[in-house]
């Protein structure tokens, strides 16, 4: 799945896409800190969120250095606008109810876990020790994701209602993950046969119908985003840019 | 440089507590990965590896490692991070095995291939407190990233298990 002849040194640019994905989830993640249906939850999600944080900081470090612009983590997530952020349009997206939120998980995870995977055997050894860590994170995220969206899909009507709305909402939203670039370390066109291995089992066990494939909106990978974006990152960077440099 | 293998900075090192896991060494656990000294400048380096990539605890074992290298008279002390190989709960030792136990948290079992299973199979963890081994999950994540929830059907009580990883 790794392109051949790819250069040990990966782009800044790939580099802001994988960081970014995992920075964006993990602020959505966050928000259902206190609010999330039961505690337990709470703890899940915001674990979840820390293991993206964690992946987002290596990958954007990373992506900094290679810059050479001086620019490190904080910088690139406090101190860029929304057209400069680089990441899928399906973790901007609003959090939804409970089922949304497990369903852009499921989505989410069973991308990131085989791009993982390709990028911890690529070229670049710094990539492939973040990706080898964050692979198995990721895992874990995947099987989380999973086991609710059975729990709901197999549930009750009105559980089964919301998570196939849901999924049927979000399906679009991963065309977008796979468009062709054979420029990259692991070219996402390859990684799609991966992806359905993963997600379709959950599906059939869960009850739900797959979506049809069809169209589906891009323009995340080169900073064109929805209107959500700008208000998370309102959000994320006030204190920062209204404070420079503020710490603990 | 041509650093070599300190026993003593060594030892000042894998002494140093995990903060979230008080009753295991960063040695125990396998976070520790090397500790080496430079013989010209007396330099030490401490190379480490975190248990997941947004453990929060790194920063306090970086201070830590620091300051028992200090006491123990290593002033001049790197602390470096990396992230391969990536740590695996197969890296505990049978000690820190035997500590977590008995401090009521149940130790990992064996890791095996991060393969991804979209449904993870369900294995049964023993009570640390009873030893039964009729126990249930009852949250995937438990205080830390690194635990999940268990309770004891056998002798009631609620337990941190250690998952493997």
């Amino acid at each position: 799945m790794n392109t051949p002849g790819a250069p040990a040194r990966t782009s800044v640019e790939y580099l802001l896409g994988l960081g970014d994905d995992a920075l964006v989830a993990a602020q959505r993640l966050g928000e259902w800190v206190t609010v999330a249906p039961e505690l337990e939850e709470d703890v899940a999600l915001a674990n979840i969120a820390l293991d993206q944080l964690g992946a987002a900081r290596l990958l954007l470090g990373y992506a900094g250095e290679l810059e050479g612009a001086g620019r490190d983590e904080d910088a690139l997530a406090y101190l860029r606008s929304d057209r400069e952020y680089r990441n899928c349009l399906l973790v901007e997206l609003p959090n939804g109810d409970f089922a949304t939120t497990m369903a852009k998980l499921l989505l989410l995870s069973a991308y990131q876990l085989p791009l993982y995977a390709a990028l911890s055997v690529g070229a670049d050894e710094r990539l492939a020790a973040i990706a080898g860590k964050a692979r198995k994170e990721v895992a874990y995220h995947l099987d989380h994701a999973s086991l609710w969206t059975v729990r709901l899909g197999d549930g009750t009507e009105e559980s089964h209602r919301r998570m196939q709305a849901a999924v049927d909402e979000l399906w679009p939203y991963t065309v977008e993950l796979f468009a062709a670039d054979p420029a990259a370390p692991v070219d996402p066109a390859g990684l799609r046969s991966a992806f359905l291995a993963n997600v379709e089992p959950v599906l059939e066990t869960a009850t739900l119908d797959r979506p049809a494939d069809g169209w589906g909106p891009d323009g995340g990978r080169a900073g064109l985003h929805t209107e959500h974006l700008s208000y998370l990152l309102a959000e994320m960077q006030v204190l920062h840019r209204a404070h420079p440099g503020a710490r603990w | 440089m041509s650093a070599v293998r300190s026993s003593d900075a060594r030892r000042a090192a894998a002494a140093v507590l995990d903060p979230e896991l008080r009753v295991l060494t960063i040695d125990d656990l396998g976070v520790l990965r090397d500790v080496t000294e430079d013989p010209a400048t007396g330099r030490v380096t401490v190379t480490i590896t975190p248990t997941y990539t947004g453990c929060p605890a790194m920063d306090v074992i970086r201070a830590d490692i620091r300051a028992a290298l200090t006491a123990a008279g290593h002033a001049d002390a790197e602390v470096v991070t990396v992230y391969a190989p990536a740590w695996s709960t197969d890296w505990i030792s049978e000690a820190g095995r035997a500590k977590l136990a008995a401090a009521g948290i149940a130790p990992p079992g064996p890791a095996g291939p991060a393969a991804g299973r979209p449904v993870p199979l369900t294995l049964t963890v023993r009570c640390p407190h009873c030893g039964a081994a009729d126990t249930e999950q009852v949250s995937r994540f438990g205080s830390t990233a690194c635990k999940s929830l268990w309770r004891c059907r056998a002798c009631r009580e609620p337990f941190d298990h250690l998952r493997a990883f």
